[in-house]
C-alpha cells in the first residue's frame, strides 16, 4: 500500500500528459478504436451538454487516505487546496446557477480549514441536494472531525461515502489497513443521527468501485449483497449504492501497467461500450470545478488537465449559457465512463 | 501461427461461431444468457456453479471468465475456492464411485 501520492513519488504518472500519451498510443494506433470513433459510428460524436445539472466542486487534493485506485492521486502530501476568494467565486454562482445539486469532493473535502464556513454559506441558497462526498475514515481521524455527522446533520447534507467491499480484508487491502473498521464505526455514528435509515431524508449514499482490474457488476445486484451484508454483519443501514467503474487514469492507471492488465481493461471497456451509456454520461449535465477554479467536463477530465473548451474557462468569468454551448473533451479514458450500464459520480446511467 | 493450443484472445472472439452457423450459434447463446439471468437461483450462485463446473471440464476460457465475473459480482476468493472444492469432491467422488464396480468385479472372480 502506497503511502505517498505518485506526484510525491515523482512517478512519470503523476504527469497527465504522459497519461493522456498512453492513452492515445500502443493499442489505439492499430487494434482498438479511439473513444472519437467509437462514438461517430452511432452519431453520437461530439458529446454537448444537456443542460446544467450538477456543480462539483473539489474542495483540495489533500486527504487523510492514499487509496490504491485513487484518480486524484490525493494524499497528505497534496497541498493544493481551495481559497477562500475561489469559495466565494463560487457561492456566486451557486446562487445562479441552474443546477439543482451542489456535489463537495475532494481530497477529503472536510480537509479544507474553509470547509464548513462553506457549506454553511452553500446551504443559504438552499439548493435542492447538497452532496458531500465523505471518505468516512476522516470522521475518526481526528478529534476536530469527531463531530462531522452532527454538522452533516445540521446542514441536511446528502452524504455519498465509498465503501470497496462489506469485507474488511477487500476494504483495507485497497484503501488501507484500518479503514474498514473506521468506516463501519463512521457509518454507525451516521445511521444514530438518522442518515441512510429506511424512512429518514437524511440522505447517506455508498459508492462501490472494483478492487482490481475488473468492471463491476450491475448496481442492484451490488446494492442488494452490500445491503445484506452490511445489516447483517453491523446492523448499518445506507440508501442507495452507486456503482462506479475505474477509469483508467492516475494510480489505477499506474496499477493497470505495473499488474500487466491494462490491454486487457481496455479491451474490457472498449468491448462493453453501450451508446445508451452515451446519452447519460455525467459530463453532459456536470461542470467540475477545481480547487484554483478552473472549469472541466468532468472529475477526471480535470485530473487530466482537460479544461472545458470554451470561451469560460474560469470560475471568474462564468457564465452558463455560454459554458452550455460547448464540445466535451474527450479521450480513450472515456470508455470507463461508457461501458456496460455506464458510470459516473451518482453510479450507473442506464 | 499460436505456439499453444489455447489464446486468451480467443474467448474475446467468442462470439464469432455464429459465423459458421448462425441459427445453431444464436440459439446456444440465447439460451446461455437466459440460463445465468436471475431465476430461482441468484446469479451470483449461478457464478459460483458456473465457475466450480468451468474447473471440473478444465476449461480455462470459462475460469478466466467466471473468476472476473465472481469479481464483479463481489463474490470473495473464499467463496470461489469453496466451490472450485465442491467441483473437485463431486470429480474425484465420481472416480472414486467406481471402486465400487472394481471391487464387485475383482470379487467376483477372485476365490
Amino acid at each position: 500500500m502506497a503511502t505517498k501520492s505518485l506526484k510525491k513519488q515523482k512517478n512519470k504518472l503523476a504527469d497527465a500528459n504522459r497519461q493522456l500519451e498512453i492513452l492515445s498510443s500502443g493499442i489505439f494506433e492499430d487494434e482498438l478504436p479511439t473513444f472519437k470513433d467509437k462514438v461517430s459510428q452511432t452519431h453520437q460524436f461530439p458529446l454537448r451538454p444537456k443542460g446544467l445539472e450538477i456543480l462539483q466542486i473539489n474542495l483540495g487534493y489533500m486527504c487523510n487516505q492514499v487509496c490504491e485506485h485513487c484518480h486524484v492521486d490525493a494524499g497528505p502530501d497534496r497541498k493544493e487546496i481551495m481559497t477562500k476568494e475561489t469559495m466565494q467565486q463560487c457561492l456566486e454562482v451557486i446562487q445562479t446557477t441552474g443546477a439543482h445539486t451542489l456535489d463537495l469532493t475532494g481530497g477529503a473535502p472536510e480537509m479544507n480549514p474553509l470547509f464548513r464556513w462553506f457549506v454553511e454559506e452553500a446551504s443559504k441558497v438552499g439548493i435542492k441536494d447538497f452532496i458531500v462526498r465523505s471518505n468516512l475514515t476522516i470522521i475518526r481521524a481526528n478529534k476536530k472531525y469527531h463531530d462531522l455527522p452532527d454538522f452533516f446533520k445540521q446542514y441536511n447534507v446528502h452524504v455519498v461515502s465509498s465503501m470497496p467491499h462489506w469485507t474488511r480484508r477487500k476494504t483495507d487491502k485497497q484503501r488501507g489497513v484500518g479503514v474498514f473498521d473506521k468506516s463501519i464505526k463512521a457509518l454507525q455514528e451516521l445511521n444514530e443521527r438518522g442518515f441512510g435509515m429506511p424512512s429518514s431524508d437524511l440522505r447517506l449514499d455508498l459508492v462501490y468501485n472494483p478492487s482490481g482490474a475488473f468492471l463491476p457488476s450491475d448496481q442492484a445486484s451490488m446494492e442488494r449483497d452490500f445491503k445484506k451484508a452490511l445489516l447483517e454483519d453491523f446492523n448499518i443501514h445506507f440508501h442507495s449504492l452507486f456503482v462506479i467503474t475505474n477509469l483508467p487514469i492516475s494510480r489505477f492507471l499506474d496499477y493497470l501497467i505495473a499488474s500487466d492488465n491494462y490491454e486487457d481493461y481496455m479491451y474490457n471497456l472498449v468491448d462493453a461500450y453501450n451508446p445508451a451509456a452515451v446519452e447519460n454520461v455525467m459530463c453532459r449535465n456536470t461542470i467540475s470545478i477545481s480547487w484554483d477554479g478552473w472549469l472541466y467536463d468532468c472529475d477526471f477530465n480535470q485530473m487530466l488537465g482537460l479544461k472545458v473548451a470554451s470561451k469560460v474557462k474560469h470560475i471568474s468569468d462564468y457564465n452558463e449559457e455560454v459554458l452550455n454551448d460547448r464540445n466535451i473533451i474527450t479521450s480513450q479514458h472515456c470508455y470507463g465512463c461508457t461501458a456496460g450500464a455506464g458510470s459516473s459520480c451518482q453510479g450507473s446511467v442506464t | 501461427m499460436s505456439k499453444t493450443y489455447y489464446d486468451p484472445a480467443d474467448l474475446r472472439n467468442f462470439g464469432k461461431i455464429t459465423d459458421w452457423s448462425e441459427e445453431l450459434g444464436e440459439k446456444f447463446f440465447d439460451y446461455y444468457g437466459k440460463v445465468f439471468e436471475e431465476g430461482a437461483l441468484t446469479a451470483r450462485e449461478k457464478s459460483l456453479i458456473a465457475l466450480a463446473v468451468s474447473h471440473v471440464v478444465k476449461c480455462p476460457y470459462c475460469i478466466d471468465a467466471y473468476t472476473q465475473d465472481g469479481l464483479k459480482r463481489g463474490i470473495t476468493k473464499e467463496e470461489m475456492m469453496e466451490a472450485v472444492h465442491a467441483g473437485a469432491a463431486i470429480e474425484s467422488g465420481a472416480t472414486l464411485v467406481h471402486g465400487v464396480q472394481m471391487m464387485k468385479k475383482y470379487d467376483k472372480l477372485s476365490h
